[in-house]
């Protein structure tokens, strides 16, 4: 027979659940430090060369990052509605919410890679050795700009394949899950997701709309 | 007598003695301390060993005027420290007026000085006993650190910016100048000796130097020949701020503020010119990042630095704000 | 659920490696936590030696400047975060959470095993970059010399780190919830071991600071690999910025190791004085705030970089206060000796030593955060010697005292107690007459990572060469007559110590499911009989209301 916890540790599901949520919050709190360090280098070299910074983040593709803020927050309401379905047990509505979810996921990430594409093709990326061709004035503080811009973006968009690689895997588990896992299941990563979604709320307005 | 056993550093600077004075009166507390929690848990690990006749009554698991006790106590200590260390370390950034101004430039792996006659060093640097030097830091890659132990002083020399460190030395001798901040490969041997001498040795080993030209007029040179003085001179005709008597003074900024001139300010302006651009003025001065190196730098800041020794009447009224 | 063989060991549930290497059982674990650390232990202290060796005279005779570099790098690295950040949580900790606060197991036994994986995967690129050739940084990393100026394997070592830091999120998101949801009935927070309270407070300190340390390592790696220039000063950044993020972490990440060994030293202390610890509650919260004001103190390490000196007399202040809860607890630990009965096991020896060369490196720390001193003292061996004596005086000595301690419990046997005694004392005098030198040569001015010195420093550095091979000799005892209890030693009983806490109240070795009966708590922590106890024993459940 199976037993109704994943782990041995605990004698009910329900406390299973809360636990799982509880660690969710802690590895949320532990991942807003790090991008938090990462938003305090920013911060302070804006500070420093506002000048520059303002001048390369033009250089970005407002209509393509404008986009993707709109893909993932719709897929924050995705992931809401698969919320919503498993609480009130409906399985398979609630799959094909986290099969939207995640494909809207795959949608920002095909978006970002066009994006990193063409920057790549305008040299405006000075990572793995590209040269970096650039036209506006400072240069070199706008390749420190475009250095940190490539740096909190993979970040954030390595966060998200990690999320879509899970939602995968608990859609492809799904059949064989017994109830309350799948419950469990969903509420964290949901947490995770909208975690995520609200780390690109920051970054957005951060990188693209700031003195536009 | 002491068997060429060390306990103690030689004492060679205005500030050592005080620093000491510290240092022995924390170790005198700590002594203390130490002593008194070893006496307390030797003499309760005897007195209540297992078996032994010891009275074990009125034993407490707590008491709260005791734990408050020390905690105030403990609080009160540390800000005696605190404060008696914090007093004395402010000193560091108020060197006297009337300091001699040395360059300091670090390298992998070895120390660099020269003096405002244009004197040049390497790993040897000779100061005057009984007047105040500083010694402006740079660093020409990684990170080093200016430290004469005999001296209590230590400044590091960061990439990319200016330190002023400053002592008056006290007594006659050649003193340990090490590098404290880990270097590279070579890092234990990037030091050598600082040799203070009486004044009037110190003039003449001045004189024995050669006549070099002061740091100054190399500097001058510089800003003719990198074009500078081109924008910047008296009677050129593209519009730049003068630069007459500007160091230490306030200068407006296009963007409202006001900043001082000091060092960083002028470092900044060389090699990042559009970070703050002097009020009135268009920012068409290019960068000169790469095009100058440390050691340039600090000649170009010594003739900077001249020019308001020069005319101190003649204020930066150039560079203000039209309105 | 067999229950008639449930007292079976946990060593009893299978001998083959995938018993082991596939177990998610946290005693099991906390085994292969052991072997590994023990290894990098060894590992990391041969380069110590070998140092201490080529400091004996003052050229730079056994080994060339290059290699003397890559030495203390790797001790550093290797000590530091491979063996003292997981050293007692990830194998004390891990075997004895559980234990004590009454549960089966953590709340996520996959991701502790997991969490050993991902260990030995960051371990093996930090033994690449050994095998390889070597680190030449010294383990701060410090920028522009680790991203533009060293040779060496910065990269591949700095990948290690930055992997390990997954392990240790892991193994404190996962001691922070097990505490959080799995206490057994009536275990409420003022009734937990103190030992389970400095595990809480380090996860925590994990948790947040850990990943501060993996943003400055992603951004160096960047740096070097792909030429982002955020702490080059020639395209715009500044290497303080560098020291600032290293320093968020790694002034915590003391924390990290030392908390844990003040828990073992708590549990130890009170054992052996047959008595309940003095102000419990106020060593608990001490703990917390260690935990706390652990994240505002990192600029004490920049006082002479060039930060602004208003920065330097702020963060000198908060150095100052942190230092209070640090001299409360020693003041606990001296009258909790009061009006016991004390006995002097091997662990309760390790105990001792600990109160001793912890208070010393404390105090020595009080010279380090008065501004004026840190400016003569800063990045000599007087800093060395200070480090030392928290991290091995303490961490060490209180991982050993621990380690004794709970022997019984691990494995079921009993060590020889004569050979233990002796061992502790080798390790006391040898790491006195090792480290006790460092503080005089630094106040000297004996600057840190030098591979020759001048002469006049010679007969210091002669003795703490003398005393680090005492101290290898101290630290390889243990790991001979352990090693022969394993096979030769007298069974244990269930509670060799007499001991309270629930640990004590199963079989040793323990069952794999813990406790044949899970355990209710009805009485507080350190509920050891007092023969003169005068007062009404407080049970804090009831202070608090």
């Amino acid at each position: 027979m199976k037993s109704p916890t994943t782990s041995i540790a605990f004698d009910r599901p329900a406390r299973e659940t809360a636990a799982d949520s509880f660690a969710m919050w802690v590895l949320i709190g532990s991942e807003v430090m790090l991008f938090g360090a990462i938003l305090l280098v920013f911060m302070f070299a804006r500070l420093s060369y506002g000048d520059a910074f303002a001048g390369a983040a033009k250089h970005l593709s407002l209509p393509l990052g404008t986009a993707n803020t709109v893909v993932l927050i719709t897929s924050s309401f995705a992931m809401a509605l698969a919320h919503m379905y498993t609480a009130a047990r409906r399985w398979r509505a609630a799959g094909w919410a986290l099969a939207a979810t995640a494909l809207l996921g795959v949608v920002f990430l095909a978006i970002k890679a066009t994006e990193y594409a063409r920057e790549f093709s305008e040299g405006l990326a000075p990572v793995l050795g590209a040269p970096f061709i650039y036209k506006g004035p400072d240069p070199v503080h706008a390749e420190f700009f475009f250095g940190l811009y490539f740096a909190m973006t993979s970040l954030h968009a390595l966060h998200l394949i990690c999320g879509v690689i899970v939602i995968g895997g608990i859609l492809a588990l799904w059949p064989r899950t017994i109830e309350a896992s799948r419950f469990r299941r969903v509420q964290a990563i949901g947490l995770y997701w909208h975690f995520v979604d609200i780390v690109w709320v920051f970054l957005f307005p951060v990188l693209y709309l700031i003195n536009r | 007598m002491s068997f060429g056993i060390r306990f103690f550093p030689q004492e060679a600077s205005s500030i050592a003695g005080s620093v000491d004075a510290l240092f022995y009166t924390l170790l005198a507390f700590a002594v203390a301390l130490g002593l008194f929690l070893t006496v307390l848990v030797v003499g309760y690990a005897v007195k209540y060993r297992i078996g032994s006749a010891a009275d074990r009554t009125g034993a407490r698991a707590r008491s709260l005027p005791l734990e408050m006790a020390w905690t105030i106590a403990s609080l009160v200590m540390a800000f005696i420290f605190f404060g008696w260390g914090a007093v004395l370390f402010v000193r560091r950034d108020r060197p006297p007026p009337d300091a001699v101004e040395i360059a300091g430039l670090g390298k992998q792996w070895m120390w660099e000085f020269r003096h405002p006659g244009g004197q040049r060093e390497i790993n040897e640097l000779h100061v005057p006993v009984g007047k105040a030097v500083v010694v402006s830091l740079a660093s020409q890659d990684v990170i080093h650190s200016f430290y004469v132990p005999a001296f209590r002083v230590k400044q590091d020399a960061v990439p990319g910016r200016t330190a002023n460190v400053w002592f008056i030395a006290t007594q006659p001798g050649r003193y340990h100048l090490f590098c404290a901040e880990y270097c590279g490969t070579q890092h234990s041997e990037m030091g050598g000796w600082v040799t203070v001498l009486a004044p009037e040795q110190y003039a003449s080993w001045l004189g024995s130097q050669g006549e070099g030209e002061s740091l100054a007029t190399s500097g001058g040179k510089l800003f003719r020949a990198l074009g500078c003085s081109g924008c910047h001179g008296n009677f050129s005709k593209v519009r730049a701020p003068g630069l007459d008597g500007v160091f230490g003074q306030p200068v407006a900024l296009a963007n409202r503020q006001t900043v001082i001139a000091d060092e960083r300010y002028l470092r900044d302006s060389i090699l990042v010119p559009n970070k703050e651009i002097a009020a009135g003025y268009q920012p068409v001065m290019p960068s000169f990042d790469g095009l100058v190196d440390e050691a340039e730098l600090q000649m170009l800041m010594a003739y900077l630095k001249s020019l308001s020794l020069q005319s101190p009447s003649f204020p930066a009224a150039k560079n203000e704000a039209p309105q | 659920m067999s229950s008639d063989l449930a007292s079976a060991s946990y060593l009893a549930e299978g001998a083959g490696p995938r018993s082991w290497l596939l177990t998610t059982d946290h005693k099991r674990v906390a085994w292969l936590y052991f072997v590994s650390l023990t290894a990098f232990f060894f590992l990391g202290g041969t380069f110590a030696v070998l140092m201490r060796i080529e400091l004996a005279t003052p050229a730079g005779d056994l080994v060339s400047d290059d290699v003397y570099n890559r030495l203390f790098s790797l001790h550093g690295i290797i000590m530091v975060w491979f063996f003292l950040v997981p050293s007692i949580p990830a194998t004390l900790g891990n075997f004895l959470l559980p234990l004590m606060i009454g549960a089966r197991d953590l709340a996520f036994p996959r991701l502790n095993l997991a969490s050993w994986y991902v260990f030995m995967f960051g371990s093996l690129f930090a033994l690449a970059s050994v095998v390889l050739g070597g680190v030449d940084t010294g383990w701060t990393f410090y920028t522009p010399l680790s991203t533009l100026y060293a040779n060496g394997f910065v990269s591949t070592a700095a990948f290690g780190v930055f992997i390990v830091g997954f392990s240790t999120i892991m193994t404190g998101i996962n001691f922070i919830v097990t505490v959080h949801t799995l206490r057994a009935p009536g275990l409420t927070w003022f009734r937990l071991p103190i030992f389970v309270w400095t595990l809480y407070a380090t996860s925590l300190v994990m948790v947040l600071a850990t990943p501060v340390l993996a943003a400055s390592l992603i951004l160096i790696v960047l740096e070097r690999v792909f030429g982002i220039g955020i702490f080059n000063p020639d395209l715009g950044g500044d290497p303080l910025l560098f020291q600032h993020l290293f320093w968020f972490y790694s002034h915590p990440a003391v924390y990290i190791m030392i908390l844990p060994g003040m828990g073992v030293v708590s549990e130890v202390l009170p054992c052996f004085s047959r008595r309940p610890l003095f102000g419990y509650k106020a060593v608990a919260l001490a703990s917390m705030a260690i935990a706390v004001f652990g994240f505002l103190v990192w600029g004490h390490h920049m006082f002479v970089s060039g930060q602004s000196a208003y920065a330097g007399v702020v963060f000198s202040f908060l150095s100052f206060c942190v230092a209070i809860p640090s001299a409360i607890k020693v003041f606990n630990w001296s009258l909790t000796l009061r009006k016991g009965e004390i006995s002097f096991e091997t662990p309760m020896l390790y105990a001792l030593f600990f109160l001793a060369l912890f208070t010393f490196g404390g105090l020595a720390g009080l010279f380090l955060a008065a501004l004026a001193i840190d400016v003569h003292v800063h990045d000599t061996y007087f800093v060395v010697a200070h480090f030392h004596y928290i991290m091995v005086g303490g961490m060490v000595t209180a991982y050993m005292a621990g380690l004794h301690f709970w022997w019984p419990k691990l494995t079921g046997r009993m060590y020889s107690e004569v050979w233990g005694r002796i061992a502790a004392a080798v390790t006391f005098i040898g790491f006195n007459l090792t480290f006790f030198p460092q503080y005089v040569l630094g106040f000297l001015g004996m600057p840190r990572r030098y591979h020759t010195y001048p002469p006049e420093f010679a007969f210091w550095h002669i003795l703490s060469s003398a005393g680090a091979v005492v101290l290898a000799i101290g630290y390889l005892m243990p790991l001979l007559y352990l090693a022969w209890s394993l096979f030769r030693g007298a069974q244990a009983p269930a509670n060799p110590w007499r001991a309270t806490g629930l640990e004590w109240q199963t079989s040793s070795p323990p069952p794999a499911h813990n406790f044949d009966r899970m355990p209710t708590v009805t009485r507080p922590a350190y509920d050891y009989p007092m023969k003169g106890l005068t007062e009404k024993r407080s049970d804090p459940v009831e202070d608090l209301v």
